[in-house]
């Protein structure tokens, strides 16, 4: 296949190095020249981490899958930033036409109490899939759903769930917030339910539920800064939280079971 | 080897409830008795396992990825299929059925078909039920789009991100489920093994990715819902986890392969544009409805694009498809764009693309409500190409999408292995030899959602299962057989990495295996992939160590099974002498170029089945003879 001319960088690497959870850790400079600009971010992890394996060396390992922006595995604090400098992207999203030539990189995992690093860039976020599971859902089992059309939903609620919905559950907020609170992520998926009808009937149980979970597995609170919003690749509302403690407020009130 | 698909006698359309009614039964207070294992958590798995834990089954579900909600069925754009008729454009379940019947080009089985049709209207439901946010029109209803190979609106979609949807009203219902305990979740688990006692599978074997230590699960039956195996080509839109080894692993324990050779490659993704790429990435065909697809008339005319007028443009799909345009199905949109390209035509910095132009939908509708129905595509498109698609039209070029082959399954989901079942892309049951845009998510959910929680039902109901726990001597020795492969692959340490073998075999197959397939090119294929296997298993190398997180040694063990797989795939479209669908053998043509199908000889499905010995593969080919009562056959025509 053709290649096209595309123009090339040197980088200057320095990367967080962990080799198991007990591992204390340290960074590694490693030098990556000849990147092609049109290359993705981690395509450019690829490049260096093939040169890395012939040389013997431990590659540098992280997480990765669809490369288009949607599974949300991909968890790199780039300079300082969750999913690097671009607004609104993920890190499989960066192209390398945002550095330039020379640039230090510093690479890092998202850091939080409650997403623990098991390996170089790779974190367990797995504390998210238990605040899921503590309510984040409607409860409806297979085959008891009426006509889909049964039940009207006004447009501009449909599109007020689907843009809360589109979160990715990468946790870049958590990366980007000083108390690595994980308020952006429940919020998201508490406005989604919550502005549905069908999400009434367990509307209090399930915020109420959720943010119980989410202090338990270790995430802060708030304080209002809004470097959740700022990081997150789908540009997650900050509104929400505001929502969400609304709604909170609301169901402890009537719910002190 | 028999291949009884089980398919139920009497009308088309009454097989399902006859069939439902028919099946055994587990009464509620006896399914908690039963164990199920079910691998993978995109729809299907997903589904299937929410399901059977909300039925009573204990679910052991395990998955590759750090969450379930990062399986791959997250990143299907445009849309879910479903004979609902709200548009009143005359769609019903027999229509979804016959143009799948005729997308699929006549490979697929009428029975499994209908029941998908029959399905569709309840999946909607469900997922609308669980508050998948659908787009709506101003008065709450649901609002449907066109997809290729249809001439009505059947197809639901959440803005480019259906897939993420529906994925995640799936993934939800089931972390319910292991919130109830009903469902066993395992994640970071790659299975490597499927385990037989007595024939029967009774549970898998799953590497622990995090500490590499291989676990031992069992029960009463095993479902694999492990995707498709696209990335056998390196280049795919496929997830760069997405592969082949579970399926591979159950073929060689004596699942039949079927079909092997049936792979779609979708008309509308971001060319390739350099070595360093890992991916290419879809531009859903959603896009069809509205953008039309040119080159220019003249080879060799570099021009930008702006500055070519109209009648100097060839809008190919819409010259030789004039009643389907655009909308064609993938399998005939994508061989256009390759004619074209080959005719020195082809558009781009590399000539190997064709433009897929918005102008004149966004002259017609305003750039606001062509950026609501299709605003995120658009930007994906800018953040990997730099160009704005509002400006400027897309550049766009065929590559491998999803493989419509897969385990060969009956009526009942179950492989040729008892108990074995697959669900979605991974078995090969419904779409032929080429699937429609916004079936992959109906069929993931209809497998999952409302099939296999019935079948597995008759399958427990119906089957002596004596009592199996992971300390059989089966478990043991399938232990020391993945262990002992894993510390052959770790001492190798030759010289090249498993990329570049990776890559390597996707040009071969791309070149050889891909869009057009002639006799001596797949002849020259089965060679150089035996040679590249022989390579790799002398000079690969991995480094780091296998007892902690090493996704080296994960895509090595990949790798290697799609250096089989390659092999049959090859060997599949060898012995298929006709062209149809995503097939296309260069020989069987018609003289306008479209595919030549030969019914007398080849209207069947293939079913492989493995019988190679370690270091040797081989396969013995067997058929199930596909028949259509109600669909007659006819030679497919979109013009």
């Amino acid at each position: 296949m053709a290649s096209a001319n595309s123009k090339k960088i040197n980088l200057k690497l320095k990367v967080w190095r962990q080799k198991t959870r007990a591992d204390a850790g340290r960074f590694e400079e490693i030098s990556a020249p000849e990147i092609p600009v049109d290359a993705s971010f981690l395509e450019m992890m690829d490049i260096v981490n093939n040169r890395l394996i012939k040389e013997g060396r431990d590659p540098i390992a992280f997480d990765h899958d669809c490369r288009e922006g949607i599974c949300g595995s991909c968890s790199m604090v780039i300079n300082g930033n969750p999913h690097g400098p671009e607004r609104g992207t993920a890190t499989c999203q960066l192209h390398m036409r945002k550095f330039h030539d020379g640039q230090e990189i510093v690479v890092e995992p998202f850091r939080a109490t409650a997403f623990p690093v098991i390996k170089d860039l790779s974190v367990d976020r797995t504390a998210f899939d238990r605040i899921i599971a503590s309510g984040g859902y409607i409860s409806v089992n297979t085959g008891n759903a009426p006509d889909a059309n049964a039940l009207p939903v006004p447009k501009e609620k449909a599109d007020d769930a689907f843009n809360s919905a589109t979160c990715i559950g990468c946790g870049a907020c958590v990366a980007a917030c000083a108390n690595s609170s994980a308020m952006l992520f429940v919020s998201a998926k508490v406005n989604h339910l919550a502005v549905l009808p069908q999400g009434e009937p367990e509307r209090e149980r399930r915020v109420l539920r959720m943010m119980q979970t989410m202090e338990e597995a270790g995430f802060g609170n708030c304080s209002n800064t809004g470097a959740c919003s700022l990081a997150c690749p789908k540009e997650i509302s900050f509104e929400n939280i505001a929502r969400m403690n609304s709604e909170y407020m609301k169901a402890s009130v009537k719910r002190r079971d | 080897m028999k291949l009884d698909s089980k398919a139920p006698s009497g009308p088309i359309s009454e097989k399902w409830s006859k069939h439902k009614f028919e099946m055994k039964l587990v009464n509620p207070a006896n399914k908690r008795k039963h164990t199920v294992i079910v691998v993978g958590t995109g729809l299907a798995g997903a589904s299937a396992s929410a399901t059977m834990a909300e039925l009573g089954y204990n679910v052991v579900t395990l998955c590759m990825h750090e969450s379930p909600r990062r399986a791959h069925s997250i990143a299907a754009q445009g849309g879910i299929n479903a004979a609902k008729n709200y548009q009143n454009d005359g769609d019903s379940v027999y229509r979804l059925f016959y143009d799948t019947i005729k997308g699929g080009d006549f490979r697929a089985r009428e029975s499994n078909v209908h029941r998908l049709a029959e399905i569709s209207p309840n999946i909607i439901d469900q997922c609308v039920a669980q508050g998948v946010p659908f787009a709506r029109e101003y008065g709450g209803t649901l609002t449907n789009r066109s997809f290729g190979g249809a001439q009505v609106s059947r197809t639901f979609y959440a803005r480019g991100q259906t897939g993420q949807q529906l994925l995640i009203g799936a993934y939800q219902a089931m972390m319910r489920q292991v919130d109830a305990g009903g469902v066993k979740l395992f994640t970071r688990r790659e299975v490597m093994d499927i385990v037989l006692v007595d024939g029967v599978a009774r549970g898998v074997l799953a590497r622990n990715l995090v500490t590499g230590e291989l676990e031992s699960y069992a029960a009463d039956a095993v479902i694999l819902a492990t995707g498709g195996y696209g990335n056998v080509f390196f280049h795919s839109t496929n997830a760069k986890m997405s592969n082949t080894t579970a399926i591979w692993r159950a073929h060689r324990r004596g699942a039949a392969f079927a079909n092997p050779c049936f792979t779609q490659i979708h008309p509308t993704c971001i060319p390739h544009s350099g070595d360093y790429q890992s991916k290419l990435t879809l531009m859903s065909e959603s896009l069809r409805n509205d953008g039309r697809c040119w080159v220019p008339k003249t080879p060799g005319d570099r021009r930008p694009p702006e500055q070519i007028p109209d009648d100097e443009r060839d809008y190919f799909l819409e010259r030789v498809y004039p009643s389907f345009g655009n909308l064609a199905p993938r399998d005939v949109a994508s061989r256009q764009a390759k004619f074209r390209v080959d005719e020195g035509r082809g558009v781009g910095p590399t000539n190997v693309a064709v433009y897929l132009d918005f102008r004149d939908a966004i002259k017609r509708l305003g750039e606001k409500v062509v950026s609501e129905r299709y605003g995120n595509l658009f930007d994906i498109y800018e953040k990997i190409t730099g160009d704005n698609p509002y400006k400027v039209p897309m550049r766009i070029y065929p590559a491998v999408h999803y493989t419509m082959g897969g385990l060969w399954v009956d009526y009942n989901l179950m492989s040729t292995i008892p108990g074995l079942h697959v669900l979605g892309e991974a078995n090969f049951s419904d779409h032929g030899a080429n699937r429609l845009g916004a079936s992959a998510l109906m069929q993931g959910l209809a497998d999952g959602y409302f099939v296999i929680p019935y079948t597995i039902g008759h399958y427990l109901a119906g089957t002596k299962l004596p009592k199996v726990d992971t300390q059989h001597d089966a478990f043991r020795a399938a232990r020391a057989e993945i262990q002992g492969g894993i510390d052959r692959l770790m001492a190798l340490k030759g010289s090249r990495t498993v990329d570049d073998f990776h890559r390597a075999l996707g040009t071969i197959m791309w070149d050889k295996v891909g869009m057009s397939r002639t006799d001596a090119g797949l002849k020259q294929a089965i060679q150089e992939i035996q040679t590249l296997r022989s390579e790799f298993y002398e000079d690969v190398r991995i480094s780091g160590d296998k007892s902690y997180i090493n996704p080296e040694l994960e895509k090595a063990g990949r790798v290697a099974d799609f250096l089989e797989l390659g092999e049959l795939m090859a060997r599949d479209a060898l012995e298929r002498k006709e062209s149809c669908g995503g097939h296309f053998r260069e020989e069987y043509q018609t003289p306008d170029n479209e595919a030549l199908r030969d019914d007398e000889n080849f209207c069947h499905v293939a079913a492989w089945e493995y019988s190679g010995q370690p270091g040797r593969t081989n396969w013995n080919r067997h058929i199930e003879p596909l028949s259509f009562e109600n669909v007659k056959l006819a030679t497919r025509s979109y013009k």
